[in-house]
């Protein structure tokens, strides 16, 4: 696994190995001294041509406990930068002998293309690009749902929310199929589904009522304003009276429900304050599992022998 | 292909161990046995000990000197040390010492949790071979091997302890 850029060409193995990783790591977190000697000397590129502050900084956090070196470089962008300039922007920063690029940008397919011009010694780790993908957050979603349930075959999974925007979902949606999971759930209004759902491998609900009910896990997503150009809902009021996760909501679902949230929250749009905070939410656990997770893909991408295991196209 | 009596060692090695802490004033310390073959020794030896602490346990893929070669093991799990080692004599016990290596990534590892007032090494085979200045305090049995010998411990139920050509 040289590359990871898109969960869809992960076995079930592959995904397997890296949680069970992952897991290992964790205990990393109980030393005096946070830190394992793993890829030291190895130099990491945060190269984000989109704002973020979880995956960023716990990317960077996750290098570091590692004992690689970080360099952060965050490009302001416009819709015209991808071509030439994205590639000498790569070029310059592979001429200091960096051995990897952890890359987010807004275009859909940005990592995939870098992937491809890339020296053979240099490893693509996608954060995120466009409504395409975002398959590390995919993995930690995994690990988390992981550390409350055994078995995916029997869980029913419920997504909310702004699906059409979501690259975080695509890939969950990728990943807990390969998992081999029960059912997938997609709950939002019409306006924020893409075409074609059903494809994705998911029962598709527009009434919240319905599409919680008897579900083991709940996955909101944020509405993601910055993306909508014209009037996909009436108001976020009104959204969040049809679509918001309130406490009279989450009982629908099983009484050990887990509510999860790929962040940042707006509270008030897409969950209330009560869930959000309350004894079902693993929202910081997400965070924090985010470490040990993205140690896991780093340390194996680095050491992989080229074969890559993980999308090569 | 040798077998050796591994119960038989088990037994001198308690024996011996018994003896090198009481000759060390070591009272109490922190069993740490290194993942496999090191944790099932060090198990045999607690039960003969009549120590009933909880063992620590290593695991050293993280602090290996050669994972730029072989990667991550898929079979890696996490380490856990039952207690804080700051100040606590250590007692790390592994199957078979060979090059060394292993016990540096261990003794690496051990500092990251904290500052042991000392770490004693316990080995059940140790063989020639040598990569590195480190060497065992209590030994159940030493081996001179061709290099293309090696010493291999199954188990953990039984032990079985072979010389394999």
């Amino acid at each position: 696994m040289r590359h990871f850029l898109n969960i869809g060409d992960l076995k079930r193995e592959e995904i397997t190995h890296i949680l069970d990783t992952a897991e290992s790591f964790t205990s990393v977190d109980g030393q005096a001294v946070k830190k394992v000697p793993l890829l030291r000397g190895k130099t990491i590129v945060n190269l984000f041509f989109e704002p973020s502050t979880r995956t960023r900084t716990t990317f960077e956090l996750a290098a570091k406990r590692l004992s690689a070196d970080v360099l952060n470089i965050n490009v302001a962008t416009s819709a015209t930068t991808k071509g030439e300039s994205l590639l000498d922007t790569l070029f310059n920063l592979e001429a200091m002998n960096t051995d990897m690029f952890i890359v987010r940008h807004p275009e859909s397919g940005a990592a995939d293309f870098i992937a491809k011009y890339v020296s053979p010694n240099v490893s693509i780790i996608n954060a995120g690009d466009g409504r395409h993908a975002h398959p590390t957050q995919a993995m930690l979603d995994m690990f988390t749902i992981r550390k409350h349930y055994n078995d995916f075959s029997k869980l029913r999974v419920a997504i909310v929310g702004d699906i059409l925007h979501s690259r975080v979902a695509r890939s969950q949606i990728k990943a807990l199929n390969i998992l081999g999971i029960k059912e997938v759930r997609v709950i939002a209004p019409r306006t924020l589904l893409p075409a074609n759902v059903e494809q994705l491998g998911v029962s598709v609900f527009q009434n919240c009522k319905q599409g919680l009910r008897d579900v083991d896990v709940i996955i909101m997503l944020r509405l993601q304003k910055e993306r909508m150009q014209g009037a996909f809902i009436p108001s976020e009021h009104e959204y969040f009276q049809l679509y918001g996760l309130t406490p009279e909501r989450l009982v629908l679902a099983k009484p050990d429900a887990i509510v999860m949230h790929p962040g940042p929250i707006n509270r008030g749009v897409e969950i209330s304050s009560e869930v959000a905070d309350g004894p079902q939410s693993v929202i910081l656990h997400q965070v924090n599992f985010g470490i040990a997770v993205r140690m896991a893909i780093l340390s194996i991408a680095i050491s992989s022998d080229g074969k890559g295991v993980a999308n090569e196209t | 292909m040798t077998e050796l009596n591994v119960q038989q060692l088990l037994e001198k090695l308690a024996r011996e161990l018994d003896i090198y802490m009481g000759e060390k004033n070591i009272s109490n310390p922190i069993y740490i046995g290194i993942r496999t073959g090191g944790v099932w020794v060090a198990k045999q030896l607690q039960s003969l000990l009549n120590n009933k602490d909880e063992l620590g346990v290593l695991d050293i893929t993280f602090y290996r000197d050669d994972f730029s070669r072989v990667g991550i093991q898929p079979t890696v799990k996490p380490s856990q040390l039952p207690l804080s080692v700051n100040d606590r004599h250590i007692i790390l016990i592994d199957d078979v010492l060979h090059t060394g290596r292993t016990v540096r990534a261990a003794l690496n590892e051990i500092f990251d949790y904290g500052r042991p007032a000392s770490v004693s090494l316990v080995i059940l085979v140790q063989r020639n071979g040598r990569e590195l200045p480190i060497q065992a305090d209590v030994v159940g049995d030493s081996l001179n091997l061709d290099a293309k010998q090696h010493v291999k411990l199954s188990g953990p139920d039984p032990l079985a302890l072979q010389i394999v050509d």
